[in-house]
């Protein structure tokens, strides 16, 4: 017997919404992190590369900061993303749940 | 009872340690590896560690009345907000290998140091993405709760339990010999008697304090350590002016590997290591059991997000500080021959790089303030991950692999309770053995564990319909003993422990082979497997997932229990 809030449409547009932000947002995560350490494993140089002549700063300070940053400011993208849009429709969704127990 | 018990056990700590600090001190010379140089009795340190100490103890005296029943005691009722979470669980993650261990990993090769600090801080966005708000719609207490949910009980908790305790005793090996190296320094005390201080105080902790007790000495640990690194990074900021520039052309210039150390080194040898390494520690954050179980202390899944973004904020900008922290150690500390051992190494190790330029920056006072945070530190962690070890064992494997739920909630606790004393003396018998391991070493190892075992059957429970209880079981093992197998006979165990010639694994990283392995056991278990109650366990994945996408309702809550 199947659960009837499987079928109710805000749950499936916030199930279906959800999933793809999740997994776009892991993605980029994924994604620029191996990029980094790929860059390490095979192009060390590269990343030794001063910014400007004659500067102390290589290529991999901003890009290792910048992974950091990154990091944090994707959480605060799914956070904003989860209080404004995945909230009301889990909202809904949990009302359809309610009413499907009470019958 | 207890009241008393606690009480007369903190004023006969104070005596013990006082007695034991002034016997101590005529034999300093000996306490410090390899420097011979005397440290002077560090008055405001003690004061410090003694003032956060006792106030601990009283947290802990307060929160042992308020721990009545099994929830209060793992996961404080259910009462933390997601800030205070955040805060929690940063105090938690931001160990002493990530304060003394990077730092120290900056200090002898620079860039080096920022690939370590990444790795720890990319697998938060991930937990967040996949895991947590899913965490905290389905678990009660542990991640075996959430990875057993719709599969058979005893096989899969047990199957968790064991990586935790895995993961748990790596980890508080590698914070014991944090605590032994620093309190060495620190108060010129014996290793072995810093060892035991640390495993003693960790077991009043959890055993009277649970889940309240601990979120609270994580918190204040993390402020002090956030406070307390801001302020150095700022010191080293201001010697340099404020200039980036200047801070890495003086490193450069003073450092033994000159301008080697703007760019990645000798930590990641070849590709294998480096990829290795990065899996391990991206995908270990999210299976580290201490970690995982504090996503239970809040309500709901808002406050289980929450608590990530805030822990995540604080952890980056904490990496961010333990850069500059280290590039300061080598223009402060690294050219200053009051702070070398007569073999040219840092005074007490090279885990100290952060502590001698608390020292350089802020004299003996901020030294004092540093050292003791640093061990606030250790003792926020070791009881974290105490708790947690000591819930894998109550909880998971006592209450529900061996009696199968039908224990009551009093004899589910004092089963905790014992564990958690008895992973004490582990800890503290482990702690002594492995005193001249790297202590961030360990942690990697520990993250290898957790991202084999318990993260890929917690992701394929909640996220893949067919995984069935054969498919867990069988990716989960294959990844705990591949992941201690490879590390066993690795260069770091088999030769530098064993004492072997030459490592059977030439490479110090198992998470590229061991996380493939566990996934391809979990997926080929799960395929071949065509029992009913597999396909019942298959079947039961929509209604799961309903309660992992919204959570339960709070009259279903009221009809259950």
């Amino acid at each position: 017997m199947p659960n009837p809030v499987l079928t109710n449409p805000h749950y499936v547009q916030l199930v279906t919404h959800r999933r793809k932000v999740s997994v776009a947002l892991s993605l980029v995560m994924l994604v620029s992190y191996f990029a980094f350490i790929l860059l390490i494993a095979f192009d060390p140089a590269f990343l030794g590369t001063p910014i400007a002549q004659g500067s102390p700063i290589t290529i991999g300070i901003p890009i290792g900061l910048g992974l950091i940053v990154l990091a944090m400011a994707l959480t605060g993208i799914y956070v904003r993303l989860s209080n404004n849009v995945f909230d009301p429709l889990t909202e809904d969704a949990r009302k359809a749940l309610r009413e499907s127990l009470k019958k | 009872m207890k009241s008393n018990l606690l009480s007369g056990t903190f004023g006969a700590w104070l005596i013990a340690g006082g007695a034991a600090l002034l016997a101590a001190t005529p034999a300093l010379a000996d306490g410090i590896s390899g420097g011979g140089t005397q440290q002077p009795l560090n008055i405001p340190a003690i004061v410090m560690f003694l003032i956060f100490v006792g106030a601990t103890l009283g947290i802990t005296y307060w929160a042992s009345k308020r721990n009545r029943t099994a929830s209060d005691f793992y996961v404080a009722g259910n009462s933390i907000t997601g800030t205070q979470n955040g805060l929690a669980i940063a105090g938690d993650y931001m160990s002493a290998a990530s304060f003394l261990g990077i730092s120290a990993l900056v200090f002898t090769s620079g860039f080096d140091g920022l690939i370590y600090s990444i790795g720890f801080l990319v697998g938060w966005p991930i937990l967040m993405f996949l895991m947590a708000e899913r965490l905290r719609n389905l678990g009660k207490y542990t991640f075996a709760d959430v990875a057993a949910f719709r599969l058979e009980q005893r096989p899969v908790r047990t199957l968790a339990a064991f990586g935790s305790l895995a993961t748990v005793l790596l980890y508080l090996i590698a914070q014991m010999v944090g605590a032994g190296q620093l309190i060495e320094v620190l108060f010129g005390l014996p290793y072995t008697y810093a060892v035991i201080v640390v495993g003693v105080l960790m077991m009043l902790y959890v055993t009277f304090g649970g889940m309240i007790a601990t979120t609270w000495v994580q918190i204040i640990k993390a402020v002090l350590l956030l406070s307390g690194a801001s302020v150095m990074a700022f010191l080293v900021l201001l010697h340099v002016n404020f200039s980036p520039t200047e801070l890495f052309n003086s490193a450069i210039e003073v450092h033994s590997k000159g301008a080697a150390i703007m760019a990645p080194g000798t930590l990641v040898k070849d590709p294998f290591s480096a990829v290795s390494l990065g899996l391990a520690l991206m995908f270990g954050t999210a299976g580290l059991p201490h970690i995982l179980m504090r996503f239970f202390t809040v309500k709901d899944a808002k406050q289980a997000r929450k608590s990530v973004f805030v822990a995540t904020g604080f952890i980056g900008y904490f990496y961010i500080l333990t850069f500059i922290i280290g590039f300061g150690a080598i223009l402060l500390v690294g050219s200053n021959p009051q702070y070398l051992a007569a073999d040219g190494g840092l005074l007490g190790g090279k885990n100290m790089a952060a502590v001698h330029l608390a020292h350089a920056t802020g004299g003996s006072l901020f030294f004092g303030f540093i050292a003791a945070v640093a061990f606030a530190t250790i003792l926020a962690v070791v009881s974290g991950l105490a708790l947690a070890g000591a819930t894998a064992v109550g909880h998971d494997l006592y209450a529900n692999a061996i009696r199968k739920g039908k224990a009551t909630e009093k004899e589910e606790m004092a089963v905790s309770k014992i564990a958690s004393v008895v992973l004490g003396i582990f800890a503290i018998t482990l702690g002594i053995m492995f005193k001249n391991q790297n202590v961030a070493f360990l942690v990697g190892l520990a993250f290898a564990i957790a991202a084999s075992t318990n993260f890929p059957i917690i992701l394929l429970s909640t996220l893949w319909r067919k995984l069935t209880t054969t498919g867990a079981v069988l990716g989960g093992s294959l990844g705990l003993v591949s992941a201690v197998g490879l590390v066993i006979l690795s260069p770091v165990v088999w030769v530098n422990i064993l004492g072997y010639a030459t490592p059977v694994f030439p490479y110090e990283y198992p998470a590229l082979i061991s996380i493939p392995l566990a996934f391809l056991g979990a997926i080929i278990g799960s395929l071949i497997d065509k029992s009913p109650s597999g396909r019942a366990e298959q079947d039961d994945f929509d209604n799961f997932s309903v309660r992992a996408e919204i959570g339960t309702l709070e009259e279903l809550k009221v009809s259950k229990h």
